[in-house]
């Protein structure tokens, strides 16, 4: 037990998943320190709910190794299911259950010892924020709130990993906020968590960022290294009429390895800021789109992330052909 | 373990408590359709519309007559008066049979000689023709044999040649009156069992999968075993509730005699739902949505009712049917409920049955476990 403490809640390496001739998980590998808290990022289809779904055993591994809790996934998926919560991406408590039959019924299942369950269940919903709905049926619960009671369904068992999968999808941002928060206190108690979600922004509250494309981790490290991590050039903010047609004039200016949209303006991978700023305002005016403005921007983790799943989506072309 | 189960039981009760739809959905349709069944399913002839032309016109030809009106099989809509009106009776109006007494009838049946009458029969319905013409039969028969014995006595001469049809008689020996709703009443119990809990079980796992709960159930440490045995228990319970309505409504409503000992029919029940809650499993770990659940319970369960002997006789089927009979458990519960109702039939005649059943509930059974993963692929 001491061993399986001191050794890092989750091991994976080179893990693989494939569906028929489909590649969905790649020889992924990383690790996830006790307490820790890990944010998988990807674009849809990247391969973040196969990962989570692996780990908990739910899908068979491929290829590789993965060590959950200081347990084998593919030797003793039992013992790792004592020891894990799990939040699927798609809500999946008993709508048509109250708030404490739900935690009542997933306690029972999880081994819960009637002595216990009373605490664990006034626990959970203290933690979720629910008293007062304890009777309440879960249909008639907002979307924060049901979130936040799937949670607590999760960590009745008092888990040593929990995996979330896009937990705070579809939710307000003053929730989700709140979400995060419970995810701290339960990491600083000294649960691991595995968390994957669609949201820029929440990569900050993460210790950790892993981001995933086309089945391949493509970054690992905490949210300060992503964004120092060279991105491979100097990054341009363009704001111009006409994006659309800006966007493929900007593309072929030499010294441009790379154009993406941000919001109403062009984001342009370059060689020489100042040079390229300069060329493409001119080549906008030329074709009859004046009045653009570039200036050279610090890259955001959003830019780095784009640029990574692009050059993982080239390297796959690339090893495809 | 059973802590699991127990659970799982809860769960399952509070959500039927709440679905007040399939409280509703449980009890009206099974009894609806057993009313349904009784009226209809039959292969009796009541009240057939027939012409009557009486040339004899004598005591033993109204007599005659007077016999067929009475067993309340045959109405009489004409009484004709010539040979062309019993001829129209039959081709234009609506009469399904016409009955001709001719002249001298009276007379070769007191001489003790075989008196013939003659029947005409709209064939178009050849079902129902068929039927009538058998009970013209039959009526005519005792009608025969009653007259011969009367004479007889009153004679003071030994009969001499008994019209007595014993291979006939022995035949509707467990329903004399040969009523068909008391053959297909007990039919109609399996029958519905059948459906609604192979329906109800694949439904309620693939309901589970797809709304995502069984997704969260099987990162648990719950065993298969487990989560089988919670999840169709309380679907046996429904489905003996269900047999005993059903079966009342039969005895009460039908008045369908029960001769035969309840507890052997109770456990040929068991053994019947062990059977049909495994082809529910089975179906629901084929199925990933309600709909394909649905395309399999019509696939599955169209077969086994034509294969159980329900309607059509398996002993006049191809051989390669018959033997296909021999693994549809509705066939094997039909002859215990049938055994147990009408004849009172006990373990001696019927445990080859209760051992079939027994097979292919555990085989079935033993096969949806093994499908059964916890895993998603
Ligand atoms: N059971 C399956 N059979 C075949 N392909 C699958 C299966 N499950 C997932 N995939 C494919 O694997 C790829 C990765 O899917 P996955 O759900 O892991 O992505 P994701 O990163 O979670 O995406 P999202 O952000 O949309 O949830 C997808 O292309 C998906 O179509
Ligand atoms: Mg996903």
């Amino acid at each position: 037990m001491m061993a399986a403490q001191s050794a890092p809640a989750i091991v994976v390496d080179k893990l693989g998943k494939r569906f028929g001739t489909f590649s969905a998980l790649d020889a992924v590998s990383f690790d996830v320190r006790r307490g820790e808290i890990m944010g998988f990022l990807g674009p849809n289809g990247a391969g973040k709910s196969t990962l989570i779904r692996v780990l908990c055993g739910l899908l068979r591994p491929s290829s590789g190794r993965a060590v959950v809790s200081g347990i084998d996934i593919t030797q003793d998926p039992e013992a790792v299911r004592k020891r894990i919560g799990y939040m699927s991406q798609k809500f999946s408590l008993y709508s048509d259950l109250s708030v404490v039959e739900n935690l009542r019924f997933f306690g029972g299942i999880y081994g819960v010892c009637p002595g216990a369950i009373n605490e664990r269940i006034r626990f959970a919903v203290d933690m979720a924020g629910l008293q007062g709905r304890e009777t309440s049926l879960v249909s008639t619960l907002a979307g924060g709130w049901k979130q936040r009671l799937a949670l607590g369904c999760a960590i009745l068992h008092k888990p040593d990993v929990l995996f979330l999968d896009e937990p705070t999808s579809g939710v307000d941002p003053s929730s989700r906020r709140r979400f995060w928060t419970l995810i701290h206190e339960l990491s600083a108690g000294g649960v691991s968590v595995l968390v994957s979600t669609h949201y820029m922004d929440e990569a900050e509250y993460c210790m950790r960022i892993a981001m995933m494309a086309a089945g391949r981790l493509v970054a690992l490290g905490t949210p300060r290294e992503l964004r120092q991590q060279s991105i491979g050039g100097e990054l341009l903010e363009l704001e111009c009429a006409n994006i659309g047609a800006a966007m493929d004039l900007v593309a072929k200016i030499p010294g441009v390895h790379d154009v993406a949209v941000f919001g109403d303006a062009l984001h342009l991978l370059v060689d020489d800021g100042a040079e390229t700023a300069r060329a493409a305002c001119a080549l906008l005016a030329e074709h009859g789109l004046p009045g653009a403005s570039a200036r050279q921007i610090a890259p955001s983790m959003e830019d780095m992330f784009v640029h990574l799943v692009r050059t993982a989506r080239a390297q796959g072309a690339a090893a495809g052909t | 373990m059973f802590g699991r189960i127990a659970q799982l039981l809860i769960k399952e009760f509070l959500q039927l408590k709440r679905d007040k739809s399939a409280r509703f959905r449980l009890l009206i349709p099974p009894i609806l359709q057993m009313l349904l069944f009784g009226y209809a399913a039959t292969f009796e002839v009541f009240n057939v519309a027939t012409a009557i032309l009486d040339q004899d016109h004598t005591q033993e030809s109204r007599a005659l007559v007077a016999a067929f009106v009475h067993s309340s099989r045959f109405e009489v809509t004409t009484v004709a008066a010539t040979r062309k009106e019993i001829e129209n009776a039959v081709e234009v109006s609506n009469a399904q049979v016409a009955i001709v007494v001719p002249p001298g009838f009276s007379e070769l049946l007191l001489k003790g000689q075989s008196a013939p009458i003659q029947v005409l029969v709209d064939g178009t319905n050849s079902n129902t023709a068929l039927i009538a013409l058998g009970y013209i039969g039959e009526i005519a028969n005792s009608f025969g044999q009653a007259h011969a014995l009367d004479l007889a006595q009153r004679s003071g001469r030994a009969l001499g040649q008994p019209l007595v049809h014993v291979d006939v008689a022995r035949r509707y020996w467990y329903n004399p009156n040969l009523n068909s709703r008391w053959f297909f009443v007990p039919g109609v119990i399996g029958t519905l069992v059948l459906v609604t809990i192979v329906n109800l079980t694949a439904f309620a796992i693939v309901r589970e999968r797809e709304v995502g709960t069984l997704e969260q159930l099987l990162v648990t440490p719950i065993r298969p075993v487990e989560f089988i045995i919670g999840k169709t228990l309380p679907f046996f319970f429904i489905g003996l509730v269900e047999v005993s309505i059903v079966a009342g409504v039969g005895m009460l409503w039908f008045k369908i005699p029960f001769v035969g000992n309840p507890f052997l029919l109770l456990a040929g029940t068991c053994l019947f739902l062990l059977g049909t809650l495994s082809i529910g499993l089975l179906i629901s770990t084929i199925c990933t949505t309600q709909q394909q659940a649905f395309a399999s319970n019509f696939f599955v369960l169209n077969p086994m009712f034509i294969l159980s002997g329900f309607s059509f006789p398996i002993s006049s089927m191809p051989h390669v049917l018959q033997w296909l009979t021999l693994l549809d458990p509705l066939r094997y519960y039909l002859i215990i409920i049938r055994g147990t109702f009408l004849k009172g039939v006990g373990i001696d005649y019927l445990w080859p049955q209760m051992l079939a059943l027994a097979t292919i509930g555990l085989i079935l059974l033993t096969l949806s476990v093994m499908r059964f993963r916890k895993s998603l692929d």
